[in-house]
């Protein structure tokens, strides 16, 4: 428990953080950030939406920086985050409560699948090192260096647009009503199928990478010795003795690259007009809608502390160590 | 992108191990590492692209041209945009933006791992751990959209500006796998000693410890230069403003703005992605290159060890210690 505990006070600080940064970013440009985001803008902006930043960054009335602070964490844990001006008057909030789930759909269930999958496979390289699977290597290594979202083009020209196998734009189909009936989860489900394989291919080789050199230090442990001397089954070392104490390393690796790993997933929304977070943050970014970007980075940072505690807790299940310490 | 999943784990020898005895033997053991030498040729011939690319591009990249969206041919290497502009020009200029932010954003974070790193791991007490929580913090915090709202709030940004705050943003893997070395190093006899006769401690950490991890340094300044690569390509597809103005995200940025796909103007997009995959190729190799030099059992072993077959499994059958290598 004590483990645990510790980690959830870790990531409430790290959550902290983030909002503080959040607060203070707007306020360290000298000047008057409202006119220095309404200068980049270029008139993109509508007098309306200059007042909501002005109250957005607490300066509509005279509020010390502390008070200011202060309602800033007050609105927050209203679920105010202002108002967005792409999608002028709607709040930030409304924006990303719909586009929220079909990222949490896209990028949670490839990311979990891509770790399974890369860290069976990276299982089955370091055992079987020094054969061929070892030309595999160079092959992932070019994989793991290409930007997902280029990827995502290279997918779309071959196998969607004109005639192609898969739609190569949109998180389902025009005519389908969003509901939860067979047609509409079809198409949703058709219409991910190209983007997921995409953040697959291009992340999964990280997890085979790191799974095998993984496998390959646990493999000059003298329990491995011990086990073969004592006449186990190839398979039983290979499951239960090296796999099983290689995996530890590779799940908290995977805890903590996983704010490293949906940056790169967002962007394949962008490639692919997947109506998700990241798509939303390319609009954001293009529109130099301020108040929308800052509640994507703080949509985004939760989500992902959430995800690691989650991680934590199969790390706990996992190694009986940490379970003893509390 | 690139996850250095693997650099967590202790990357030294284990403390028995002999350590190679001369300097020039460990430099031809470093060169004659097939995937060191791929890296090391790959990242020079993209330095120097950065170094002469704008200066042979046969083109100026801006330069709008009558020949709309065509295919590569001998006076276009790699075709046109739609404006007519010469994609080989574009890319040739763009080359030095790349490799200039990748750089410079791989130094200031690689300063700021060790530093922090080192410090927090030699260093016990509340500011050592108020630093390794810190890393932690930066580590944990989605890093894009963290760059993104940087960059979106500094009142003008260049590629200079772009860099620091890549550099600021990306150190904290380097400084918890430093740390993670340094925690391991400060119990390991000769340090003892070193405390024993009453060195200072600036001068253990400058001479007995610093030196050990020059190999993790290495590899942790490799590892920030891909993602800093990846970074701001991707600043630049996303259109963030002030990146310079052909680095090989913004030519992405236009190939998507201007439905290169749709038109089937391949050409337009595939230069780019290739390049970028190519250098993120070398300086992962390059990376490779220095975890096989530092632990050596990640080495491919079978078609070193002549002569002795390597069993499918475990157990790896290297020879015996003081035989020849």
């Amino acid at each position: 428990m004590g483990y645990l505990l510790r980690r959830v006070a870790f990531y409430l600080f790290t959550a902290w953080a983030a909002i503080t940064i959040n607060f203070f970013l707007p306020r360290l440009i000298p000047g008057d950030p409202v006119q220095s985001l309404i200068a980049r803008a270029q008139g993109q902006i509508d007098t309306s939406a200059i007042k909501s930043l002005y109250i957005l960054f607490g300066l509509d009335n005279e509020q010390s920086i502390v008070e200011q602070y202060f309602a800033y964490i007050g609105q927050l844990f209203r679920g105010d985050l202002g108002l967005s001006f792409t999608f002028f008057p709607t709040p930030v909030s409304e924006v990303l409560s719909d586009s929220l789930p079909w990222t949490l759909g896209l990028v949670g269930i490839t990311t979990v699948v891509s770790f399974l999958l890369g860290t069976f496979l990276g299982v089955l390289a370091g055992w079987w090192r020094g054969s061929w699977v070892d030309f595999v290597m160079p092959v992932t290594t070019f994989l793991s260096s290409i930007p997902y979202f280029w990827l995502g083009l290279i997918a779309i020209t071959l196998f969607a647009g004109g005639g192609g196998l898969f739609p190569s734009s949109g998180g389902f189909d025009p005519g389908v009503v969003p509901s939860w009936d067979m047609d509409f989860v079809w198409s949703a489900v058709y219409h991910s199928l190209l983007p997921a394989i995409t953040i697959l291919i291009s992340s999964m080789s990280g997890w085979v990478l790191s799974m095998r050199n993984m496998m390959l230090t646990v493999s000059s442990e003298d329990y491995i010795t011990v086990a073969h001397a004592k006449g186990l089954s190839e398979r039983r070392v290979m499951v239960s003795y090296a796999a099983r104490n290689a995996l530890l390393p590779n799940v908290s690796g995977f805890a903590l690259s996983l704010g490293l790993i949906v940056g790169g997933t967002l962007l394949v929304e962008i490639v692919f007009s997947y109506p998700g977070v990241g798509f939303q943050l390319f609009q954001a970014v293009g529109a130099k809608d301020y108040p929308l970007v800052q509640g994507i980075f703080l949509v985004i940072t939760l989500s992902v502390l959430v995800a690691n505690l989650f991680a934590d807790l199969i790390y706990l299940v996992l190694d009986p160590r940490t379970r003893k310490e509390g | 992108m690139a996850m250095p999943t693997a650099d967590i784990m202790p990357m030294l020898p284990p403390a028995g191990q002999p350590v190679p005895a001369t300097k020039k033997r460990r430099q031809r053991r470093f060169l004659g590492n097939r995937k060191a030498i791929v890296g090391l040729f790959l990242f020079g011939f993209f330095c120097l692209l950065a170094i002469f690319g704008p200066m042979i591009a046969p083109y100026d990249p801006g330069k709008r041209g009558d020949e709309l969206l065509i295919s590569p041919s001998g006076s276009h290497w790699f075709g046109t945009t739609h404006l007519g502009q010469d994609l080989f020009s574009q890319m040739l200029d763009g080359s030095r933006s790349v490799m200039l932010v990748g750089i410079v954003a791989g130094v200031v974070a690689t300063v700021l791992a060790v530093l922090i790193g080192v410090t927090s791991g030699y260093l016990s007490g509340v500011g050592a751990e108020g630093l390794s929580a810190l890393s932690n913090v930066f580590l944990v915090i989605p890093a894009l959209p963290l760059i993104l709202i940087i960059t979106l709030s500094l009142p003008d940004t260049d590629d200079m500006t772009i860099a620091l705050v890549i550099g600021c943003t990306s150190w904290a893997w380097g400084a918890r796998v430093l740390r993670a070395q340094t925690l391991s190093l400060r119990r390991r006899d000769y340090i003892e000693a070193a405390r024993a006769t009453g060195e200072s401690t600036w001068r253990i950490i400058g001479f007995e410890i610093l030196p050990n991890l020059t190999a993790v340094i290495a590899a942790s300044f490799i590892g920030t230069v891909i993602f800093a690569v990846l970074s701001e390509i991707t600043l630049a597809f996303i259109g963030v403003p002030g990146v310079s103005e052909w680095n090989w995200g913004a030519i992405l940025f236009w190939a998507q703005s201007q439905q290169a796909l749709a038109q089937g103007a391949w050409w337009w997009f595939v230069p780019p992605g290739i390049a970028i995959a190519l250098l993120g190729t070398g300086l992962a190799l390059l990376n490779f290159g220095i975890d096989e030099y530092v632990n050596p059992r990640l080495r491919s072993g079978a078609t070193k060890v002549r002569g002795v077959k390597m069993r499918v499994g475990f157990t790896p059958v290297l020879p015996a210690k003081g035989a020849k290598r």
